[in-house]
């Protein structure tokens, strides 16, 4: 999967589970901030991207990830 | 002790989720018409009116009845504008957020414990209603949730009442909703055989076989008539007393005669300081099932003579909705209050022969002079009564100042 497929995949995980217009998930956009979610929303989205992409994610590796671009950057890092 | 004055308790605000209409008007009209054919779900509930997509997703259905009536009454009840320290939740359920759990359930199986949903928790919780509400209007008073089965709303309202009666609360929500119509609920009502087989809610009648479970949710809003009557509010009725008891009897069987039902019923009476001769009508918990009918019918024979006061079980047409049918009630008998008309029982076609009750049949009666006895009786022996009147009963020449009864 090439990384703009990967993106495509990730933004409409961030769609579904957030419920935010697609054009604001941008690498720079902050979970918090930009995106209004909250700490279960987050882990109901990391949950989504565990299922869509076949991965799985530690508790402990989400520290610190609070942008989309680090939250893409810990998916990748596991195709 | 010396006598503590309590404020007099208004009701200002209704608001009605049922599967016989939404809303004061549509759900009082419904209680005339026939019983709705089939599974008495509100499948008119569109939730997209009070929450959006996201905010619809992380709330269980009961969630929604809850925020919806509490909104609904809340706008009914007109410029509030209220201390939010001293403004209060009291909602009732029965099961909290049981099509969740089953879902997340199904989930566990065949996913797996990953893939159980974070929002768990907080939509399933019993509480869930009351704290929605609560965050939805920013009220930050006592927020809490009475889980007593089918005796929910009623206890939550007499609970709320006290709470403004005491002077602890300006204005309270209450009430109660529940969605308990997942496959594991009726499954487990059916098991029990509590629910009709026929799929016929007949209150009193002689062919009644069981309760036709039913969702729904009702919100009241409970304010403290001085304020109330300040802002030039409409006040529906007035919530006099009213009473919560255990029949210690059986976790689902009545006590034998109606004996829980009976104290309760006298209790509150006493609570709201009147006496038998003062009750104009009794809103039943009339459930359609063989032994609750007989019990209360029992009771009431027992307290008000033969005939007694003009009886009506509503659930004729809205079915049993659990936690959220005393609320309901309660909302029905503020506006039988209001609009001085008794809904009738429908699917009461002949009275059984062991009860000698006035039941109200066919179309609406009259309401007369007095005040209104609500009943509810809830699965592990609880019983919540409340007692609703007009203004004018207290206050004949003009409504207002401060109660001198003992507050308890």
């Amino acid at each position: 999967m090439d990384n703009e497929a990967a993106f495509d995949k990730f933004k409409s995980c961030a769609v579904e589970v957030l419920q935010v217009p697609a054009e604001k998930i941008t690498l720079e956009a902050k979970f918090t901030e930009d995106l209004e979610a909250d700490s279960l929303e987050v882990v109901e989205l990391v949950m989504a991207l565990e299922e869509a992409f076949d991965i799985t994610v530690e508790e402990s590796e989400l520290d610190g990830v609070d942008t989309v671009g680090k939250a893409f950057d810990l998916v990748t890092s596991k195709l | 002790m010396p006598a503590t004055p309590r404020r007099r308790v208004a009701v200002t605000g209704l608001g009605v989720v049922s599967c016989c209409g939404i809303g004061n008007d549509a759900f009082f009209a419904g209680l005339a018409a026939p019983a709705p054919e089939g599974e008495h779900r509100v499948h008119d509930f569109d939730p997209s009116a009070w929450f959006d997509v996201k905010q619809a997703r992380r709330a269980d259905r009961f969630q929604q009845f809850s925020v919806a009536s509490a909104q609904m009454a809340l706008d009914d009840a007109g410029d509030i504008s209220i201390d939010p320290a001293r403004a209060g939740v009291i909602f009732g359920t029965g099961v909290g957020g049981l099509e969740t759990l089953q879902e997340q359930i199904t989930v566990l199986i065949s996913k797996g414990p990953r893939r159980v949903s974070p929002f768990l928790v907080p939509m399933m919780m019993a509480n869930a209603g009351a704290a929605a509400i609560s965050m939805r209007f920013g009220w930050r008073g006592p927020c809490e949730t009475v889980v007593t089965a089918c005796a929910a709303g009623t206890q939550a309202t007499g609970n709320a009442a006290r709470l403004v009666a005491s002077g602890r609360c300006e204005a309270v929500i209450t009430g109660g909703a529940e969605a308990a119509m997942a496959g594991i609920g009726l499954a487990a009502f059916a098991n029990m055989t509590a629910l009709s087989s026929s799929g016929t809610s007949r209150p009193f009648d002689r062919r009644r076989d069981g309760f036709v479970i039913a969702e729904g949710g009702a919100a009241l809003v409970l304010e403290d008539l001085d304020r109330a009557l300040a802002r030039g509010a409409h006040v529906y009725a007035e919530v006099l007393g009213s009473a919560s008891t255990a029949d210690a009897h059986h976790i689902t069987a009545p006590a034998p005669g109606g004996t829980g039902a009976l104290a309760c019923m006298e209790l509150a009476l006493e609570d709201a300081g009147v006496t038998a001769a003062d009750v104009a009508h009794i809103n039943a918990h009339g459930t359609s099932t063989p032994l609750n009918d007989l019990a209360e019918a029992e009771a009431i024979t027992k307290l008000f003579g033969i005939p007694g006061p003009p009886v009506t079980s509503i659930k004729g047409v809205t079915g049993h909705s659990l936690g959220a049918a005393g609320a309901i009630e309660a909302a029905c008998c503020a506006l039988t209050i209001d609009r001085q008309l008794i809904p009738p029982t429908a699917g009461l076609e002949e009275l059984d022969p062991e009860m000698h009750l006035d039941v109200v049949t066919g179309s609406p009666r009259s309401l007369g002079a007095g005040v209104v006895l609500s009943n509810s009786f809830g699965f592990g022996g609880h019983n919540g009564c409340l007692v609703l009147a007009p203004l004018s009963f207290r206050d004949p020449g003009g409504a207002g100042s401060t109660d001198s009864r003992t507050g308890n």
